[in-house]
């Protein structure tokens, strides 16, 4: 599919979205909070479709993100679906493996590295640290880093 | 059907000497067949992003070379794609078409290297000799361009850090000659060995659909009918101005994935040629005083795959946030559809295809209900081994005739 | 000086660990038993376990993760033996000190299993094959 009727798609999901944005050439965000995420994410991958690349996850200070990035292989834009989740004390978003086999490691990396609770995830347990890491100390949060 | 009696596991790793990485695969069997896989990483977990937020963005490329040993001029440049993004800055040609003759050069190294291990962990230790063999001509031309054979350090934010002499040019076009002739006739031996065929058609399929749920890339998405290149979907350097084909094959199997591998390296060798005719001349850097705020998206085709950056920027001299996403990220994973139902004796070889670069990833044991290992990878490549043999007997070997080149 | 420590310098077999490495250190290591390098006219063997090696070679940082398997490692490998510690990372984390999984370097963890331990140090980024059997063979003609 070209560019404009991928834009055309994108715009079917607009009002789970906060915004559409062009960053750069074949670069668009999409903005959106915590419990719309599923939705999109499930739009992306299903019926537009989109190849998922990866989730990068985001300690930003007063709440945290989840960026999910997809590809458009025929034209080589990169949509990425941004996620605020709000809540620092307890963060938590609906899981995206149940759908998409290939983000399980990646959420599961996040929840090692931030601390976020993925709900529903088939298999939520430790990853990339080590068995003697301890419990509850997030290594990519501001306050682990200071 | 499972019980609930606990059925052997085998336990693959975490250390052997030809499995360089480490990994903890656990394999659940039922008699011969393999019902249940799961892997143990964080061996090589090292904080590779939370070290690149404490360093300067022109030294973040000196480390993420080093996430991986055979994608380390992927790395890089991948990053490089994201910071040049945010800071809305285009190398100049010159660099460019050098960041694709390195880039190329690696792509060969790393599926010879692949060649070879894959000969190995069938028993065809011909094969791994004579792969790596013709590997060392490519390190010597690496070695001469930039001073190192694996390592390089030839990118920077805005270009390249070392220029190809001109002189060097006819040099490299007549090792590139040499280097064709010899992977054309490694290829043809490999592709037409009745034993190889026997020993890899059909073997650890990854069907199209489980490519697209477990998101692979690369030859392992290649090699089940997807068609995906970033160097063509996505361009970068100058692979937009040269012509070049995506190799692409349908049936998903292991054979399929060596196919696409070895047609790759001609490619590569073809991709090399013409940018060394075409290359421009020259600046090979622009100077670039700072990053603005912004975020980018970088990418690159690994020899694995697409290798994937997000770098964030405030405005200062540090990474606010980079993610790293390495392509056998995803391939790895995909054993959970390509080994299951599989036999024991294919494991290695299932395993192998997706080229996994643990250390990109972060790392094979069967145990038994109770722990005990019953299995170790020894005896696993041994069955490997056996298979082959039984194949040859029923096929007849046949005679490998390589020329010393 | 030993008849063991004799017998380990004629025909040392060596068992490869990777704590942590990016690959680079474990490829050269693999590329010195290819056509070009052939250690194995010396007699340097590649073996499936510790307990029949008579040298380590140890490639990577030290993981939070591969150090528990390093210490048992070692633990396992018949004494005497010699760990060689092949490029920057094991002989000093290097570029990797600021990070969070690392526990290395990796003398410090091999000293906490055995004091005594006879290392040596093989620095590069990696180590070319030609500076990795030149360290080995230094190494040996020393003890």
């Amino acid at each position: 599919m070209n560019q404009e009727e991928l834009n055309n798609k994108l715009l079917e999901i607009k009002d789970k979205l906060i915004d559409i944005e062009q960053k750069a050439n074949k670069r668009i965000f999409l903005p959106c909070e915590a419990e719309n995420t599923y939705a999109v994410n499930k739009f992306l991958f299903e019926d537009v479709p989109l190849r998922f690349v990866i989730a990068t996850g985001i300690d930003s200070d007063d709440y945290f993100e989840i960026l999910y990035h997809y590809s458009n292989d025929e034209t080589g834009c990169v949509v990425t679906v941004k996620a605020f989740i709000r809540d620092r004390e307890k963060p938590a978003i609906e899981s995206i493996a149940p759908f998409l086999p290939g983000a399980e490691w990646i959420e599961r990396e996040i929840h090692d590295l931030l601390g976020i609770d993925f709900k529903n995830h088939p298999n939520l347990r430790r990853l990339i640290l080590s068995d003697d890491w301890p419990e509850g100390v997030y290594p990519l949060r501001k306050e682990t880093k200071k | 059907m499972k019980e609930t009696v606990k059925k052997p596991v085998l336990a693959v790793g975490p250390f052997h000497p030809l499995q360089e990485e480490m990994e903890f695969y656990q394999l659940t069997l039922d008699g011969e067949k393999v019902v249940d896989i799961d892997v143990r990483i964080s061996y090589n977990h090292r904080g590779m992003e939370g070290i690149s937020e404490t360093l300067q963005f022109d030294q973040v490329p000196f480390l993420v070379s080093r996430v991986c040993g055979i994608c380390s001029a992927s790395h890089p440049l991948a990053y490089i794609n994201a910071v040049e993004e945010i800071a809305g800055i285009t190398a100049p040609e010159r660099a460019q078409y050098i960041r694709v003759i390195i880039n190329e050069l690696e792509r060969i190294h790393s599926h010879m290297l692949w060649v070879g291990l894959a000969g190995h962990f069938i028993g065809y230790d011909t094969v791994f000799m004579w792969a790596w063999k013709y590997r060392e001509p490519v390190l010597d031309l690496l070695e001469e361009i930039t001073g190192n054979r694996n390592n390089y350090g030839n990118v920077k934010v805005g270009g390249c850090r070392e220029d190809i002499p001109n002189e060097l040019i006819p040099k490299m076009l007549k090792d590139l000659d040499k280097l064709d002739k010899k992977t054309w006739m490694l290829t043809k031996a490999v592709l037409d060995d009745p034993i190889i065929h026997a020993r890899l058609k059909g073997v650890g399929i990854l069907t199209k659909q489980a490519a697209i749920d477990y998101a692979v890339t690369g030859p392992t998405a290649r090699g089940s009918g997807i068609a995906i290149d970033v160097r063509r979907d996505d361009p970068y350097a100058a692979y937009a101005d040269l012509d070049w084909n995506v190799i692409s094959q349908p049936e998903g199997d292991v054979f399929a994935k060596a196919v696409v591998r070895l047609l790759e390296v001609l490619e590569a060798v073809k991709i090399i040629k013409q940018a060394l005719k075409k290359l421009p001349d020259g600046p090979i850097a622009i100077e670039v005083k700072e990053i603005p705020p912004g975020e980018g998206c970088g990418r690159a085709e690994a020899p694995r795959g697409e290798t994937f950056h997000y770098v964030r920027s405030d405005g200062g001299n540090r990474p606010v946030r980079h993610k790293i996403r390495a392509p056998s990220y995803v391939n790895v994973p995909s054993f959970k559809a390509s080994c299951l139902g599989g036999h024991i004796a294919d494991v290695t070889i299932t395993l192998a295809a997706v080229d996994p670069c643990y250390s990109c990833t972060e790392r094979l044991a069967v145990v038994d209900g109770h722990n005990n290992i019953i299995h170790n990878y020894e005896s696993l490549h041994q069955l490997s081994c056996e298979k082959t043999a039984r194949i040859k007997k029923e096929i007849g070997a046949p005679e490998w005739k390589l020329e010393d080149i | 000086m030993s008849w063991k420590i004799k017998a380990l310098k004629k025909s040392p077999w060596v068992f490869h660990v990777n704590v942590g490495a990016c690959n680079n250190c474990d490829i050269e290591i693999v590329n010195c038993l290819t056509p070009r390098y052939d250690v194995e006219r010396f007699g340097i063997k590649l073996v499936g376990s510790p307990r029949h090696a008579d040298a380590l070679l140890v490639t990577g940082v030290g993981t939070m993760q591969a150090a528990i398997r390093l210490r048992e490692v070692y633990r396992q490998t018949s004494k005497p033996c010699v760990v060689f510690l092949i490029g920057a990372c094991p002989c000093g984390t290097g570029i990797f000190s600021q990070g969070y999984h690392v526990a290395g370097p990796v003398d410090k963890i091999i000293r906490e299993v055995d004091p005594n331990a006879i290392i040596a140090y093989v620095p590069g980024c990696p180590p070319k094959p030609e500076a990795m059997i030149s360290g080995i063979v230094k190494t040996l003609a020393a003890l």
